[in-house]
């Protein structure tokens, strides 16, 4: 039988798209590229959602408007935003948890835990691989199919702007009346990364699926869709360079930096560590070591700040003196002591340590200057983690209309061809980073697609 | 001291689980860790029987095999606390039926067949074996009262003994604090309630969902198993203090409550045998499953064999199913301190140790929330 609805992916913008097709009475087809163990995409490493809301929610206190989430959003993208899709994105948001919880999304409880409750996020019970599993639970049985290792490679042309159905790898054909394309971004290819970094691709961590290797977004310009989104651009952040290339998820990312210096391969410091709070700042440090030399750095502590910071998967590398840490890193030794040495004796002396505010605690003359949390790291043992940049993904992206239709080299909509989720964020999203946001993008949009998808099927 | 293998892998999967956090809201196992940053063998003692074996975390985590990180906490803290019944075990020398629970049982309850069939033989005769008594005393004719309670009274010091030494142990090498009656109280409302089984709301396993199957199938064994405890308590107390010979009859507190009893506990125990059965093979410990298995079964048995008793108590049967159920009773009570029949007593007290650890309101962080 054909089906009315292809979706292509797996995570929460193809899920999403797939339970509201099949609400809206389509027969839907789901084509997941994971094998069923490694279904659902970054979604399975996400946590939370964005969500606009003008009183209290049971999982979120106090308000958080859409004018103020819109400020949020011109703050981190500098203004380059798709103003209609972003007003879709934020409005419709306010509706997103009454239907997610109706898919079988429970919320995190309030007061368990050491998660404090955000005003802003919602966050799941058991996290995004727990919404993963209950939104295949609930698909399933209100009967969507789902195929696993079913590889999309490309869309097939029925015509002008037309879609009549998708080719798997192993060059299987199958008819749909209309496609929602929701399979992510790119950044798990690493040959496409090198297109725009060269061989620095080759030394980037992959934190989330090693399936998102934008093979269904290739197919989209291969069809014709109008490309959207800086092609270099990606969210990243410092990990542990011991972290697996692939899928590693959110336990290898490094939150030692405000609390001491980090120093390149020549045993350097590049930038202010202490900048900004962290929760502000920590998005910008898989950028930043990007682009040293070697896409390397080491982040250095000592005693004095151990525990302060939520702990990564393995533990930090430990030594007695500046000099072994520089060994046990893989930097030179006097290079290090001395970055050490010059950065303790430019602290201004006197300011009292305080990790939850902007301290003041601060170096005089140095250059890059560290402006808060500047503690001279004397105190043994000294510890250290290698960083790599790890790539969370990437903004590349199709455009789209307000109903979710993509556009064309042209300008003009697809007749039933349809994206949403990552593939398609960065239309709203071009670059920085709102925690929880790509959820909130690819639920309202997931959904849009779903039902239209379904309404041009049916029609 | 619990194997050292165990303690390093509890310490690695813990190290991954502190640095993500996503299951905080399933149960106190994620709370409860993540202070801890190395694991001693009570920390391990401790963990694992404050796990309830929901098994929410491996649904839900990211890093279940295939994923290199190998994490699965639901095998870990299981194949744990198949060790610390071991461990904690007394006397030791008798731990060593946990190793094959299945085959203890069963030979248990057969050599006790054996040795009861021969006893009711010599003390009643053969044709009295094999005649239907009825009427007060009915079950004395096979087995003198002062035999069955003593018999009754020496499984159960024993058994008592036993499992008291083992929760004295427990408490001294996981430090729990035992006096503090506000923990003792919130931890014997957390038992009672099976608060750990609800899964933060998404309910326990049950064919890899979700579901309250197993909180209500656990809730009718246990139930079950104090109206059995209060049905023989009431006989005890209408023979002894008001003079009335058993048999009972029918709509009398000791049979009803026995079959009320006996009914619950061999739904439960099949219910959750079933329910075992179907879900997910891998994050479980084979040590553990077959403790679990053994257990059930046993009480199912017993269970069964009190129910039929009941049944055809009047008839020629009545005299060998008092020996099956004489000898299943026996099995029961001399595998209790050495097989699943003790998790309640760990898990009870690691629940003590939770409540008073998180009495006071711990510091709140931040910077989890960001991919």
């Amino acid at each position: 039988m054909v089906p009315d609805v292809i979706v292509v992916g797996g995570g929460n913008a193809a899920l999403t798209a797939a339970i509201s097709a099949r609400r809206a009475g389509a027969e839907v087809l789901l084509l997941e590229r994971a094998p069923e163990r490694m279904r659902g995409g970054n979604t399975r490493h996400t946590r939370d959602i964005r969500i606009a809301h003008d009183a209290p929610l049971d999982a979120a206190p106090g308000a958080y408007a859409v004018d103020e989430f819109f400020e949020d959003l011109l703050r981190v993208t500098g203004g380059e935003t798709d103003r209609a899709l972003a007003e879709i994105a934020l409005r419709e948001s306010a509706g997103v948890p009454a239907w997610m919880e109706a898919q079988g999304v429970r919320w995190q409880p309030a007061l368990t835990g050491t998660l404090h409750l955000s005003r802003t996020n919602l966050f799941f019970l058991g996290g995004g691989k727990h919404v993963v599993n209950t939104y295949y639970d609930t698909a399933i049985r209100l009967g969507v199919r789902v195929r696993y290792d079913a590889t999309v490679t490309a869309l097939l042309a029925g015509g002008d702007r037309v879609v009549e159905g998708v080719m798997l790898d192993g060059g299987e054909r199958i008819a749909g009346r209309a496609v929602v394309v929701a399979a992510g971004g790119f950044e798990a290819n690493v040959g496409w990364l090198g297109e725009y970094w060269g061989e620095a691709a080759e030394r980037f961590v992959i934190r989330g699926t090693p399936y998102n290797t934008g093979l269904a977004l290739r197919a989209l310009y291969d069809a014709g869709a109008k490309r959207v989104g800086d092609p270099r651009g990606f969210h990243s952040t410092a990990c542990d360079a011991r972290a697996p290339r692939f899928d590693g998820g959110i336990v290898t990312r490094i939150d030692s930096i405000p609390f001491g210096i980090v120093v390149n391969a020549s045993g350097k410091r590049f930038y202010d560590e202490g900048e900004e709070l962290w929760p502000k700042r920590y998005a910008i440090w898989g950028k930043l070591i990007a682009e040293q030399p070697g896409q390397t750095a080491a982040a250095i502590f000592d005693a004095q700040v151990a525990g302060r910071f939520i702990p990564s998967a393995f533990p930090p590398l430990r030594a007695d003196s500046i000099g072994e840490l520089a060994t046990l890193l893989e930097l030179d030794a006097a290079a290090v002591t001395a970055t050490v040495a010059e950065y303790n004796a430019a602290i201004v002396p006197g300011g009292t340590f305080d990790p939850a505010v902007l301290d003041g605690c601060a170096t005089r003359g140095l250059v890059p200057p560290k402006s808060h949390w500047a503690l001279p790291i004397d105190t043994p043992p000294l510890f250290g983690y290698r960083l790599r940049a790890g790539i969370t993904f990437t903004y590349l992206g199709v455009e789209v209309g307000t109903d979710a239709r993509v556009v064309d080299e042209g300008g003009t909509p697809f007749e039933n061809l349809y994206a949403a989720g990552e593939c398609m964020a960065g239309n709203i999203l071009s670059r920085g980073y709102l925690a929880g946001f790509g959820l909130t993008i690819g639920t309202v949009f997931g959904r849009i697609a779903g039902r239209n998808a379904a309404r041009h099927a049916r029609a | 001291m619990l194997e050292l293998d165990l303690i390093a892998e509890t310490e690695r999967q813990f190290g991954i689980c502190n640095a993500c956090r996503y299951c905080e809201g399933f149960c106190a196992v994620f709370p409860a860790a993540e202070g801890r940053t190395a694991f001693g063998g009570g920390d391990v003692a401790y963990l694992a029987n404050l796990c309830h074996d929901c098994r929410m975390c491996f649904d839900a985590c990211p890093f279940t095999p295939p994923h290199e990180y190998a994490v699965n906490i639901p095998a870990l803290l299981a194949a744990a606390r198949a060790q610390t019944y071991e461990r904690y075990a007394w006397p030791r020398a008798l731990a060593r039926l946990l190793r094959v629970p299945g085959a203890s049982s069963a030979t248990i309850a057969a050599v006790a067949f054996a040795v009861l069939l021969v006893l009711a033989i010599a003390s009643s005769g053969a044709a009295a074996f094999l005649a239907p008594h009825t009427g007060p005393g009915a079950f004395y004719r096979i087995f003198s009262f002062g035999a069955l309670l003593s018999g009754a009274l020496l499984f159960s010091a024993f058994g008592i003994v036993a499992i008291v030494a083992g929760a004295m142990s427990f408490a001294r090498d996981t430090g729990v604090p035992v006096r503090s009656a506000g923990a003792l109280a919130r931890a014997a409302h957390e038992a009672l309630a099976l608060v750990y089984l609800r899964g933060g709301g998404a309910g326990c396993y049950d064919a890899h969902r979700g579901s309250s199957s197993r909180r209500v199938l656990h809730g009718f064994v246990f139930w079950g198993f104090l109206a059995a405890f209060a049905s023989t308590t009431a006989a005890a107390v209408e023979q002894d203090l008001l003079g009335i010979i058993p048999p009972f009859p029918l709509l009398s507190v000791p049979v009803v409550l026995g079959v009320l009893g006996g009914v619950a506990i061999l739904a439960g125990a099949v219910g959750l045998i079933a329910l075992k059965r179907r879900s997910d093979s891998e994050p479980v410990s084979h040590r553990m499953i077959v403790l679990d298995y053994a257990f059930l079964a046993v009480l199912a048995l017993v269970a069964l064999s009190g129910l039929l008793l009941l049944a055809l108590r009047t008839t020629a049967a009545m005299p060998a199913l008092l020996v099956a159920h004489l000898a299943l009773l026996v099995a029961l009570y001399a595998t209790a301190p050495y097989g699943k029949f003790v998790h309640f007593v760990y898990r009870y007290l690691s629940l003590v140790k939770h409540a008073a650890e998180s009495a006071p309101a711990r510091a709140a962080s931040t910077g989890g929330s960001h991919l």
